[in-house]
């Protein structure tokens, strides 16, 4: 797993308060892991942080699992 | 109780009448004010007066530009926002059928669109340090309509409802967002009364006198207290009686 991923799990996990072995790749944050629409928001404020990027609104919309996450930020974090 | 030692207030319109009492209410609580307005004197002469852990940032708020230059404005002067008043307001009164579109779109742009874009702007750190109180000044006019105001009554209005939504939104993370609406206030917007539409007024007062700023302020701080939190998505009516509701 990469590094990137590993951070994300981490805030994933700390922010919802769910167990390690559901943040999967494919774990939709809503569907799966119990977040509201406002937990998604404070998910990204939380990856901007701790990545330091800053993650624009249309991007943010198709963040939806902890894969896109990822993905989004292996491209985007320098 | 009522102690707001620690926490930062950002007030519009605090060279208004009801503003600047807000903010001297809130700064002798302890908090740390940024004062907001067009009048730069005005704005300088109040931060002096108030002494230590009083700043000024400027900002016409039918303009864009300015409106989104100040959160980060007050922020970067406080190193935080936790109390923000949407106090600012202006009239421009006509009867419906010759009320002209600028006359809608100035005060809505001021006392709605302006109050919409701050408080966007005020949540975000708001959400992150889990503590949050939105205090917007609508009106009695808002609630129980008036001859006249068409655009400001609906703009006092807007103003309820979008507080009412976003408290609901924001309510988990420890965010108020409420109203305060006053009925007549003795300030400049009350001064352009003549003494015949003062008279009738007072008539329909059971107070029988117009409020004081400082009697809105402190409805304010009550809603900017850490006691008020339990309160959100609420409108106090401060109005000597002259609508129950
Ligand atoms: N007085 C009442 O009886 C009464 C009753 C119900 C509700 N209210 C509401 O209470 C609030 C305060 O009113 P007030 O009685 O204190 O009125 P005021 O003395 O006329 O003050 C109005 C304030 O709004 C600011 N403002 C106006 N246009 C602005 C703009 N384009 N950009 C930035 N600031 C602007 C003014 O700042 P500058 O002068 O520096 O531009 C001033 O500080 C308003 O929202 C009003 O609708 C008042």
């Amino acid at each position: 797993m990469s590094d990137i991923a590993e951070r994300v799990k981490k805030i994933v996990i700390e922010h919802l308060g769910v167990d390690a072995e559901k943040v999967t790749d494919n774990a939709s944050f809503i569907d799966d892991l119990g977040a509201d629409s406002l937990d998604n928001v404070e998910l990204v404020m939380a990856f901007e942080e701790e990545f330091g990027v800053e993650i624009p609104d249309d991007a943010a919309e198709t963040i939806q699992t902890v894969g896109d996450a990822v993905s989004f930020l292996e491209k985007n974090s320098a | 109780m009522f102690d707001l030692t620690g926490k930062t207030a950002l007030v519009t319109g605090a060279t208004g009448g009801i503003g600047e009492a807000i903010a001297r209410a809130l700064h002798a609580r302890g908090a740390t004010v940024t004062l907001s307005g067009t009048r730069e004197e005005r704005l300088a002469a109040l931060a002096s007066d108030l002494g230590e852990r009083a700043h000024v940032a400027a900002a016409n708020l039918s303009s864009r530009e300015d409106v989104d230059g100040l959160v980060p404005a007050a922020e970067a002067a406080m190193g935080g926002l936790d109390i923000l008043v949407n106090n600012a307001g202006i009239t421009r009164d006509n009867i419906f059928m010759r009320m002209k579109d600028e006359e809608w779109d100035q005060v809505l742009e001021v006392n709605l669109t302006a109050a919409f874009r701050l408080t966007r702007a005020a949540i975000k750190g708001m959400m992150k340090r889990r503590y949050g109180r939105i205090i917007g000044i609508t009106s009695i006019v808002g609630v129980t309509g008036n001859p006249g105001q068409v655009n400001y009554a609906a703009a006092k209005a807007g103003l309820i409802g979008m507080s009412k939504s976003l408290a609901r939104e924001v309510a988990s993370r420890n965010i108020t967002v409420n109203t305060i609406a006053p009925g007549f206030i003795e300030t400049a917007m009350t001064d352009a009364l003549n003494e015949k539409q003062r008279t009738s007024i007072l008539e329909t007062i059971p107070a029988g006198r117009l409020g004081s700023g400082d009697e809105i302020a402190a409805a304010a701080v009550y809603l900017a207290s850490t006691e008020g939190a339990y309160v959100t998505g609420q409108t106090i009516h401060v109005n000597g009686g002259m609508a129950m509701i």
